[in-house]
């Protein structure tokens, strides 16, 4: 233990003292928290600074190192942002959901062992839900339960790799995981699971539009790039990871094209660039993991900033859907014109954010002479741009048809928090060198060379063609109310049907196994034991009386086989009666007699 | 009320930007003969490779989307509702 603050701590324990505040104290509060975070991060000595012993095992809650200290700065960036952007919402649980939410995302990337990263990992999965419930409407409460269940499946996957994981190797320290075992492997879909691995990704299309306008903003932040950070740490240079992450870079962007919902579209885009992170991480040299880093700290502002502008859509106009949007550029010029800096840095556009940190990723895949991975992310780079985030959210949100809708620009904390998210995403563009400074390996990097612009520019520009003569030919899919269905249809369907599985075919033959065993044997064998006679009549009597007779048996009534037989019986216990007097007599008679 | 901002409805403009669209792509499609590239893979030394790839790429993925994707999996709004 040192004298050091954890920077996690810090954030978490600010989230209890927010509901005792109240008015600009809050706010205040609210802005300074984040920055003093960033502060005590800034002054952190690199090392091992907060070992806790735990029951025998030795918890290392504060490893700081150059890889943990960039996804550090840009977690206490973007929760600066995201507060300022969040302020006018005045929503308590929101603001303590996010900082406690930002807080455990901090404990994971400083986190130096499995089970301190454990601990964090989970208290992220509650505090993000609550960012989902505070929506408030059916639909929000609904998303937040499956991706809360999603979660708490993951991180239960998580748990047993971990508990397997120290039964094989006797040491908790989270350094680099050889895939070799069971455990290994369950670590390895733990974090799959918060990095929207293609099949078990649904949860974050699903939850992320259904979240708080202010939430989605923080949702798309930390959950998958803490994930993107653990697997750079735990498995980079694993090369299931490359083909991982060209499956996430190629299928959202199919599923963007047709999504009305723009804050989905956006979620698929966020899918996309998280999938090029993976296969930078799957490549594993120095300048690959560089990449991903630059990346995720450029994709955090970005991505943040187009949710940020599709957020203040959806607060001024109460819609979000592309069907029910266009032509806003008329009365919010200045949210049109962040969204259209968000777009351009996820397009990689040069002097934009994405255009020095996408191509580290790139070019680490050309010298690796991966040619087929080259290629693929390069198909994908182009579908970001003509196919989603890139033309599609500006295009529809704010030109296309006139929707006939004029919102006022939003608050000012709002614009505010945007166009100096807006800044930054220019200002890395610009200046990468600052962002290089930060990266975890050094870095001879340089983005601005005429190749690289000028080709970048050829792929934008010939991928904007092919939008615009598609869109003017009438071939490009107009917007459709509808819904896509994703592989959240197999639990969301298959929830459904195992519930009519439980309800019918179930139930009647639990029904069937109760009446036998609860019902039918046991009255059986009472029966038995009362009219035991009556009971074995049964297996020898013909068809039409055997009926009768159970009918009796069952009601408790005596059964006669016909009429007669009633008095008939009578006549004949009499004369048995009489006859075993007789023989009685006649025995007791005898005895005299021969005495 | 303030003006309302309209510089992108009218017909001229459009027409504008759809000119200096088309005239960028024939100025960045002839560079490319001029250019002296730093590649890493033969392919890139073709003229117009990231051109014609960036707008084929385009054009297969709006297709797939629309005439397989579509067919797929759109459903009613409605759909896990009912």
């Amino acid at each position: 233990m040192t004298n050091n603050l954890h920077p996690a701590f810090i954030l978490i324990l600010a989230a209890f003292v927010v509901p005792f505040l109240r008015g600009k104290m809050k706010n205040v509060f609210l802005l300074m928290v984040p920055l003093l975070g960033l502060l005590n991060q800034v002054y952190l000595p690199e090392g091992n600074l907060w070992n806790i012993h735990f029951m025998n095992y030795q918890m290392d809650f504060l490893r700081v190192d150059k890889l943990s200290m960039i996804f550090g700065y840009i977690f206490h960036i973007i929760t600066f942002l995201g507060l300022l952007y969040a302020l006018n919402f005045k929503n308590n649980i929101e603001f303590v959901a996010a900082l406690i939410y930002a807080g455990s995302a901090l404990g994971v990337v400083f986190a130096g062992d499995l089970l301190t990263l454990f601990f964090f990992w989970e208290i992220m999965s509650v505090s993000s839900t609550c960012l989902i419930f505070a929506r408030k409407i059916p639909e929000a409460i609904k998303a937040g339960f499956r991706y809360f269940l999603v979660h708490l499946t993951g991180g239960l996957i998580l748990l047993i790799g971990i508990i397997l994981y120290f039964n094989e190797t006797g040491s908790l320290s989270f350094n680099n995981i050889v895939l070799n075992s069971t455990g290994a492997y369950l670590i390895f879909l733990g974090f799959g699971i918060n990095c929207a691995w293609p099949v078990i990704h649904s949860w974050l299309p699903d939850a992320y539009p259904q979240a708080t306008i202010a939430g989605a903003v923080f949702l798309s932040s930390f959950t998958t790039k803490t994930a993107v950070y653990v697997l750079a740490r735990g498995f980079s240079g694993v090369d299931l990871l490359i083909w991982i992450g060209l499956v996430m870079t190629v299928f959202p962007i199919f599923y963007a094209v047709i999504e009305n919902d723009l804050r989905r579209v956006l979620s698929y885009s966020l899918i996309n660039q998280v999938g090029f992170m993976v296969v930078g991480i799957g490549i594993g040299t120095n300048m690959a993991i560089n990449g991903v880093a630059a990346h995720a700290f450029a994709h955090i502002l970005y991505k943040a900033l187009l949710f940020m502008s599709m957020g203040a859509v959806l607060l001024q106009t109460g819609k979000i859907k592309a069907t029910e949007l266009g032509g806003l550029y008329k009365s919010m010029p200045i949210t049109a014109l962040c969204c259209i800096i968000g777009a351009a840095s996820i397009s990689a556009f040069p002097l934009f954010s994405g255009f020095v940190s996408k191509s580290i990723i790139m070019s680490a895949a050309g010298h690796e002479h991966l040619m087929l991975v080259w290629i693929v992310l390069l198909f994908a780079s182009a579908g970001a741009i003509s196919a989603e985030a890139g033309i599609k959210i500006p295009f529809f949100t704010f030109f296309s048809h006139d929707s006939g809708l004029r919102p006022k620009e939003p608050p000012l904390n709002m614009l505010v928090a945007m166009l100096v998210t807006a800044f930054l995403c220019l200002f890395i563009g610009i200046f990468p060198g600052y962002l290089y400074a930060f990266l975890p390996y050094p870095i001879n990097y340089v983005p601005y060379t005429s190749t690289h612009i000028i080709t970048q520019l050829q792929l934008l520009i010939f991928s904007a063609l092919a939008f615009t003569l598609l869109l003017r030919s009438g071939i490009y899919p107009s917007e459709i109310r509808s819904l896509n269905i994703d592989s959240d249809w197999l639990y969301r369907k298959g929830g459904k049907a195992f519930l009519w599985f439980v309800d019918n075919p179930m139930v009647k033959v639990s029904n069937v196994v109760k009446d036998t065993f609860f019902v039918i044997i046991p009255r059986i064998l009472n029966l038995f034991i009362l009219r035991p006679i009556a009971v074995l009549l049964l297996l020898f009597i013909e068809k039409e009386k055997k009926r009768e007779l159970k009918e009796a048996l069952f009601s408790g009534e005596i059964y006669y086989f016909n009429e007669i037989h009633k008095y008939w019986n009578i006549g004949l216990s009499v004369l048995i009666i009489i006859l075993l007097l007789s023989i009685y007599l006649l025995v007791f008679f005898l005895q005299h007699i021969y005495r | 009320m303030k003006k309302e901002l309209k510089t992108f409805d009218s017909k001229i403009s459009v027409k504008i930007i759809l000119l200096i669209l088309y005239l960028s792509c024939a100025f960045l499609f002839l560079l490319d003969f001029l250019l002296h590239k730093h590649i890493y893979f033969n392919m890139e030394v073709w003229s117009g490779f990231y051109a014609v790839f960036g707008f084929v790429s385009s054009v297969v993925i709006i297709l797939i989307a629309k005439f397989l994707l579509r067919r797929l999996v759109m459903r009613q709004e409605n759909y896990y509702d009912k």
